[in-house]
């Protein structure tokens, strides 16, 4: 079979030239931009990895943090503006990727000051989203102490009411009902799970206390965004340094319009369409 | 390769990024008022809401796709070779969900390794 397929692929070259003979591109594309698709495509499975698995933990999970609880703190000290954050942030890497697009555009009219523009807009935009998501680190660790092993973000199973407060957002005989979510405190240091008398239930009348969330909800998110957050840094090092080139006139010089913002065009589409995905699994669903 | 002028393709960006912009707005308005955030007491079934919002995100990643990283242009040997693996994870989704639901209802079954240490210790 095989060397059936090898004496009519010889065939075929010593008749037509065929694709097999080397230096014709049977994709239209360089070898550069075809690589940048594959890397692309692995690194897309690599992502659906990491996706599939919160998926499939959270369907193993009773109860699962509520995203618009979560995430619903902004810059400013704003608190209960639901999913308005990530919405920035979204819109911060789409704006960069529609800038993206016009230095490539640019580039295929060989107008080396648009690439230049377009490109330190997409840089910027780049540098703002990760800006963003260190604040939103920075507030899921700090404040709320949520870590790699640690889930304050709990969910009622049951109706009840408080008997002490937090001295944030809950107060004593505050009521909540099963499906609630909540936030559990540390008070000077030690975490301090606040107690609650069941109203509903075969346990109605006892006395419960808040408990921790899946812990693997902390790690998902840590490692999931956070592999995204360095897929976008590498990115704003590789379009600072396509930048840079394009400034010298390396590229122009190339007369090839501009093939590297191409392909690092591709690169940076890439990372916004995970964050559809990354945004869809963490924050709407 | 495009054959578009610069103008066809700046259009043709142009209103990309707007379907985009509303797609987005469109997702978040409509997970809050399924949530019942905006009307006092109104919610939709997370079935329908989750249905619609996959559904959104599956349109943008098309136009991110195919018009932002042009393989509307490609010839389509390339559009297969990149796209037709990526059809292998539908049924990974599916199997790795089931799969979860399956751990769930088997949680019961499970003794608490942690609480296990504990009491030998």
């Amino acid at each position: 079979m095989a060397s059936d397929t090898l004496a009519h692929d010889h065939h075929t070259d010593t008749h037509s030239g065929g694709s097999w003979k080397g230096g014709s591109e049977p994709f239209k594309a360089s070898y550069g931009k075809l690589m940048m698709w594959y890397f692309l495509l692995s690194d897309a499975f690599t992502f659906s990895g990491f996706l599939i698995a919160y998926g499939a933990l959270r369907f193993s999970m009773p109860t699962w943090p509520v995203p618009d609880f979560v995430f619903s703190t902004f810059p400013g000290g704003f608190h209960h503006l639901p999913l308005l954050f990530v919405t920035v942030m979204t819109f911060i890497l789409l704006a960069s990727s529609y800038t993206m697009v016009r230095a490539v555009q640019e580039g295929h009219r060989e107008n080396k000051r648009g690439v230049v523009v377009w490109m330190m807009w997409t840089i910027l935009g780049g540098a703002a989203f990760l800006s963003c998501q260190a604040w939103e680190w920075n507030t899921l660790m700090g404040k709320e102490h949520m870590t790699v092993t640690t889930n304050p973000f709990g969910t009622h199973t049951v109706s009840g009411k408080y008997l002490e407060g937090d001295g944030h957002d809950i107060k004593e005989g505050d009521t909540f009902v099963a499906g609630d979510s909540y936030l559990m405190h540390k008070h000077e240091g030690e975490w301090a799970p606040l107690k609650y008398t069941i109203t509903d239930g075969p346990d109605k009348g006892k006395e419960g206390q808040q408990t921790f969330g899946p812990k693997a909800f902390g790690a998902l998110f840590f490692f999931i965004t956070g592999f995204h957050g360095f897929h976008v840094l590498s990115g704003v090092a590789f379009l600072l340094i396509i930048c840079v080139n394009s400034a010298t006139g390396l590229y122009a010089r190339r007369r090839n319009g501009y093939e590297m913002v191409e392909k690092i065009g591709l690169y940076w589409h890439f990372v916004d369409l995970v964050w559809v995905f990354v945004f869809l699994f963490f924050y709407l669903l | 390769m495009s054959h578009l002028t610069y103008d066809q393709s700046k259009t043709i960006a142009n209103k990309t990024i707007g379907i985009l912009a509303f797609i987005t707005v469109f997702e978040v308005l409509f997970a809050l008022l399924g949530k019942g955030y905006l009307v006092e007491g109104f919610h939709i079934s997370g079935w329908i809401t989750g249905g619609a919002m996959m559904v959104l995100s599956i349109v943008k990643a098309y136009l991110i796709v195919y018009e932002f990283m042009h393989m509307k242009y490609e010839v389509p040997g390339l559009v297969k070779t990149v796209l037709l693996p990526t059809l292998l994870l539908v049924w990974a989704i599916i199997a790795f969900l089931a799969e979860g639901k399956y751990w769930g209802t088997s949680r019961v079954n499970v003794k608490n390794p942690v609480s296990q240490v504990e009491s030998v210790e």
